[in-house]
């Protein structure tokens, strides 16, 4: 297309294109991309309330920042924390997510759009002004939740106040406020799957189990690795929800890996350690990516 | 299994499924209205005996959501209108202009979503507070003047714009900058509508950084300062729920009347990509 044009032409198109693109370019280059090079320099330094009162007293560290944090059992309980809320958390959203979405899909249902808005409505929401709501509605005298339980004869749970049920308690509400959105998704691949592979099984007299697991599993396997890999970061970045239900607590059996990162950052201005959390948890996410791209890749090979 | 049964089987389940979802919601709008301490009792109740305005007078009067809720309004109206524009144009760069080493720094551009924000955050504070943003407007608008999503999210749509209007206009002798105001920015008028929403819901969200750069109260946005009182406020239920009703309801109502965009650039950013 350069070539039916005149050079002047082409060089201005060039200048343009440059104005076009440098002032998100200066704002993702200056507030995102050198503050993430700055954090690795930061985490190799002892940055702290004195070097934040004074440079000079800011000391070069080496990797002493992600020994010390390594050696500290509150990240590891952290660790265990956040990947028990990724493990379970994340299948089970994905899980209500499919479930939802079969369900919009079957043409006998009636009513789509309201359900679909309906179910969808969660994910607009403030998480911090639901997780308010979450937390009195798993009250154990006077909530909601307990109150069910208590129908069917089941004595009430302390959810936020027993290290045992605080985390399933923070993923109950993690899968409501997030499986709209990846029902949304998975909805769109369930309509994109072509309805004479169910009418060829029907005819072979494939029950619907079968084509469940033979055609529509198979078919949306993509859109489930996509929707995996983008819900797994989310997970990992459990912040809001301890923050507001449980502050970490009880026996930080709620306290996630950026909960550390935000406690000695900002509460105790260790900004070199909190930074060298950062860039665990960074590493952590990416291995975690890998580790599910590869299992996805397995499964595909062997159906 | 009949067709009668599975039909009763979908919509019930449909039903359950949705009536599980919005008993929260609903729940926190009844308890928003009881007198304070009504709720906290055994059963539950489910509707306020004598409804009542109290916890929002409360929380308006003594509280000070209002000037919360104006905080978050300037905040996330700020970061939706300045991020269309730099969003808007380095879109169109990169899906219609030829400029030298393009697509390898989309590329980068693209790899830099892998990165979580949070590493950022520790030198992004101190940089605010070297600049004098941190506990002002500027401290949360300012890093969000654009993104990488959003420039995505443009770039996918503007790619479908012919080349040969943009050729037209050309050798009819418009300037680029014309030719994006006069004719790019009307074609893209669905993806501006969709990224404004996208934007704006997700800055009258966010947590995490408006807690870190706004511990002035006074700066402060809705969510840091509802996170805040319910600390305070442990026992109060009822001005809770009014809290949560005002910083919800916004985006909820906003999300209702434009959801065909919402839904449209949830699967453009994702399925296609």
């Amino acid at each position: 297309m350069g070539a039916t044009l005149p050079r002047v032409v082409v060089v201005s198109t060039e200048r343009t294109a440059w104005t076009f693109v440098t002032p998100a370019l200066i704002v993702i280059g200056g507030f995102f991309a050198v503050p993430v090079l700055a954090a690795f320099v930061l985490s190799l330094t002892d940055f702290d309330l004195y070097a934040l009162a004074d440079l000079r007293n800011l000391r070069f560290v080496g990797f002493g920042n992600y020994l010390d944090v390594l050696r500290a059992p509150l990240f590891w309980k952290s660790l265990l924390n956040t990947l028990y809320f990724v493990g379970v958390g994340v299948p089970l959203s994905i899980g209500a997510s499919l479930g939802a979405a079969l369900l919009l899909n079957s043409p006998l249902a009636r009513a789509k759009g309201f359900f679909r808005t309906a179910l969808f409505a969660p994910v607009v929401t403030t998480v911090v002004a639901v997780a308010v709501i979450w937390k009195y509605l798993f009250h154990t005298r006077y909530g909601l939740i307990n109150w069910t339980l208590g129908q069917f004869g089941i004595a009430p749970i302390d959810w936020l106040g027993d290290p045992h049920y605080a985390m399933p308690a923070i993923i109950i509400f993690a899968v409501w406020k997030n499986f709209g959105y990846n029902m949304i998704i998975l909805l769109a691949g369930l309509q994109g799957i072509p309805q004479d592979l169910y009418e060829a099984a029907r005819i072979d007299g494939a029950s619907t189990w079968r084509q469940f697991r033979h055609i529509t599993l198979p078919s949306l396997r993509p859109v489930l690795v996509l929707v995996g890999v983008i819900t797994m970061a989310g997970y990992f970045q459990l912040f809001a929800e301890p923050y507001v239900m449980t502050l970490g607590n009880p026996l930080q059996s709620t306290y996630s890996v950026l909960y550390y990162m935000y406690e000695e950052g900002f509460m105790w201005w260790s900004l070199g350690r909190a930074s060298a959390i950062a860039f665990l948890l960074f590493a952590l996410m990416l291995v975690a990516t890998r580790v599910l791209l590869r299992i996805a890749r397995r499964a595909g090979e062997s159906t | 299994m009949s067709p009668r049964l599975a039909k009763a089987l979908v919509n019930g389940g449909l039903i359950g499924v949705s009536a599980i979802v919005l008993m929260p919601m609903l729940w926190m709008l009844s308890v928003s209205f009881m007198q304070p301490g009504e709720a906290s009792t055994y059963p539950p109740p489910l509707l306020p005996a004598h409804a009542t305005w109290t916890n929002y007078h409360e929380l308006f009067e003594r509280a000070g959501m209002g000037r919360y809720l104006a905080n978050s309004l300037a905040v996330a109206t700020a970061i939706t209108l300045l991020s269309l524009a730099f969003n808007l144009s380095a879109g169109y760069a990169f899906a219609k202009l030829r400029f030298s080493g393009r697509d390898r720094l989309f590329q980068t551009l693209l790899g830099a979503l892998l990165i979580p924000a949070q590493v950022a955050m520790i030198p992004l504070f101190l940089l605010m507070k070297w600049l004098h943003l941190v506990n002002s407007y500027g401290g949360v608008v300012v890093p969000g003047l654009a993104g990488v999503f959003g420039i995505y999210l443009v770039r996918q749509y503007a790619q479908s714009i012919p080349d040969e209007l943009l050729e037209a206009a050309r050798i009819d002798g418009a300037g680029e900058w014309r030719i994006f105001t006069r004719i790019v920015l009307p074609l893209l008028k669905p993806i501006v509508v969709t990224l404004a929403i996208f934007t704006f819901l997700a800055s009258w969200n966010d947590f995490m950084w408006p807690l870190i750069v706004l511990s002035d109260q006074a700066w402060q946005t809705a969510p840091v300062a509802l996170a805040g009182l319910s600390r305070e406020h442990v026992q109060d239920n009822e001005l809770m729920m009014a809290g949560s009703v005002v910083t919800i309801l916004p985006v909820l109502v906003l999300f209702l009347v434009l959801q065909r965009h919402y839904m449209h650039g949830l699967l453009l950013g994702s399925v296609k990509g």
